[in-house]
């Protein structure tokens, strides 16, 4: 599944060159083209996607292929407005020769992708793209990509990350997957299995087989291991699983229910929680020496730890005052600070990959939230509200979450519908992830190496 | 006097029975060492020192008030009788099961099954039951007895389960 990025040499030149010409311009054309993420409900911009180009009907399906995966992926950020082909004026646009830049000003394109694919002798496809400021007329970005035919989907995604980086200034997160947890049957006999997908649903599997029960699955900063609750044994208890090889292993061998996993940022621990006798305290294993070192220790329930991007600090929920509240700690147990102020309970907390903020779940009078506050606890922002809303998990730049949201359901069982929905930071811009079944407990990858 | 004792047994299975249909009864359901009752004659007998036995007998469950793991006074005279019947089969084990209502996190929700589940086992212990016979799982807010969310629900769902091995 590795990528080749490459840019031949006459791409580079020309680049450099575009590069160059950005620089000089100065900060005008740039302006032009920048979207400020941060502001809140802003005018999605127009960009025009044309097919790429290719010299076979192969090459030629692929383009088609390409545009529609990345035109989806800029739509959903609610960032992008891609515009209908039919209204495309040049026809025919390829990565060797410049733009019309009039025609596609008329149809007021602000942006413009152009793109090519080849099947190089060896089998594999090349794929080259362009990314122009149509009022500015300049090139902006460009890549070449040299990979097998069925990693097409992951270059679509990866250009989509270009594009977005380059428009916004900040990292993307389309070549990323999602793995949560699949429910099927009845509200009392729920069925739920462990499921993976390409963050815009294509490739969807599932990991277990339904047999039993699963919860919340968190993945490893590397993308390749998950780690879980499982009751396979009867008993529920942490759970690593290799997703290239399907291997399901056991973490460490606790007397009472571990749960509550979540990876160390540099992916050498598992930070978890042991119940045991009625207290719930928090617990790292190191993954390497296989030994489990206890953070918290009080008669309360301290569980849903989640470390800082640094791994300096770690912040958990905890009845120890009274009602769930977050709380953030040293990675090593001291310094225990009481965060969460506000009216109602709050749970679920999740560091930002940037470290600036952390997510919650908050239930206040029979609602739950998803929200934010920064790390000290003040700024508390609420960004949407449910009968049942649960399980923030960040996109790797910070600026978006999924979580899951669930129907109220009637005595006869009816209701329940349990969905993945995505939400832009500002608190806009809220969609559902479409999933072949209920979905609940969302966890989203890093940015795939 | 052991025949009278069943036939009042299996007079108070009928009526469990009419309520509801027999739980899966569990390998070690005779494991109290008791005499079989003719099963082929009466399919609705309950099994001494099976889970619709203890359920019949004693109660099988206690409930729980909104984020809390405290047993009522209700709850304890259940527990009271879930003990005396376990004194009766000292041969059986028990899992007590921890459940929650829909509203809390998930997570959070495990631990308060396990410390419901517990609260349930300390009770028991207290009474006389050794703790190497009564093991305790949580299922968080998983498995709720009862759909819906509507109060009634939620009150049946929040429960600590007594569950024959």
């Amino acid at each position: 599944m590795t990528v080749l990025r490459l840019a031949a040499g006459l791409c580079r030149r020309s680049l450099a060159l575009a590069f160059a010409l950005v620089l000089a311009s100065g900060v005008a054309a740039r302006a032009d083209l920048h979207l400020d993420i941060t502001k809140g409900k802003i005018a999605p911009l127009p960009i025009a996607i044309p097919d790429f180009a290719g010299a076979g009907p192969n090459e030629a399906q692929m383009g088609r292929d390409l545009t529609q995966v990345m035109s989806a992926d800029l739509e959903r950020s609610g960032l992008f407005q891609p515009l209908d082909q039919r209204a495309f004026i040049q026809k025919n646009t390829d990565t060797k020769t410049e733009p019309r830049f009039g025609d596609w000003r008329l149809i007021n394109a602000q942006a413009l992708v152009t793109g090519d694919v080849a099947t190089q002798p060896d089998g594999r496809i090349h794929i080259e793209f362009r990314l122009w400021d149509v009022l500015a007329e300049q090139h902006l970005t460009g890549f070449g990509y040299t990979t097998t035919q069925q990693n097409w989907r992951r270059i679509a995604h990866i250009i989509a990350d270009q594009i977005y980086q380059r428009i916004t200034g900040e990292t993307g997160y389309f070549d990323t997957r999602i793995v949560y947890i699949s429910e099927t049957g009845p509200q009392d006999r729920r069925i739920k299995r462990l499921a993976i997908m390409d963050q815009d649903g294509a490739n969807h599997r599932f990991l277990t087989d339904g047999r039993s029960l699963v919860l919340t699955p968190r993945f490893s900063p590397t993308a390749q291991e998950i780690t879980y609750l499982s009751y396979i044994r009867g008993t529920p208890r942490v759970y690593l699983f290799n997703i290239d090889t399907g291997q399901q292993e056991i973490l460490g061998d606790f007397p009472g229910m571990t749960f509550a996993p979540r990876f160390s940022p540099d992916g050498n621990k598992v930070i978890m929680s042991l119940a045991l006798n009625g207290k719930t305290s928090i617990y790292t294993m190191d993954l390497r020496t296989r030994q489990a070192t206890r953070i918290t220790d009080s008669p309360a329930i301290d569980t849903s730890p989640c470390y800082s991007p640094d791994g300096k600090q770690i912040v958990f929920n905890s009845d120890r005052g009274g009602t769930q509240q977050l709380y953030t700690m040293n990675a090593d147990g001291t310094d225990i600070k009481r965060i969460s102020f506000g009216n109602g309970r709050y749970g679920t907390p999740v560091w930002s990959p940037r470290g600036d903020l952390i997510a919650f779940t908050k239930f206040d009078a029979s609602q739950f939230y998803i929200g934010v506050m920064q790390p000290d606890g003040s700024h508390e922002r609420l960004l949407t509200q449910a009968f049942l809303v649960e399980g923030p998990t960040w996109a790797p730049n910070g600026r978006v979450l999924m979580f899951f949201k669930q129907t109220p359901t009637d005595s006869k069982g009816h209701g329940g519908v349990t969905r993945l929905y995505s939400i832009d930071l500002t608190g806009y811009n809220e969609r559902e992830v479409v999933t072949p079944q209920d979905a609940s407990d969302p966890a989203w990858s890093p940015l795939i190496p | 006097m052991r025949l009278k004792a069943l036939s009042l047994l299996a007079a108070v299975a009928l009526l469990a029975a009419a309520c509801e249909s027999a739980p899966e009864q569990g390998a070690n359901a005779n494991a109290g060492g008791q005499v079989t009752p003719p099963a082929a004659t009466n399919p609705n007998a309950v099994q001494p020192g099976s889970q619709a036995d203890l359920r019949a007998t004693a109660g099988d469950r206690v409930f729980f008030a909104f984020d809390k793991s405290d047993i009522t006074p209700e709850s304890r005279q259940i527990l009271q009788k879930q003990a005396d019947w376990l004194k009766k089969y000292p041969n059986v084990t028990v899992t007590i099961e921890g459940h929650c209502d829909e509203r809390g996190t998930r997570e959070y929700n495990l631990a308060l099954g396990e410390r419901r589940a517990t609260a349930v086992k300390n009770v028991l212990v207290a009474l006389g039951i050794p703790a190497n016979r009564i093991s305790t799982i949580s299922y968080g807010k998983e498995r709720p007895a009862v759909v819906g969310s509507n109060e009634a629900a939620w009150a049946q769902n929040r429960r600590g389960v007594t569950t024959v091995n």
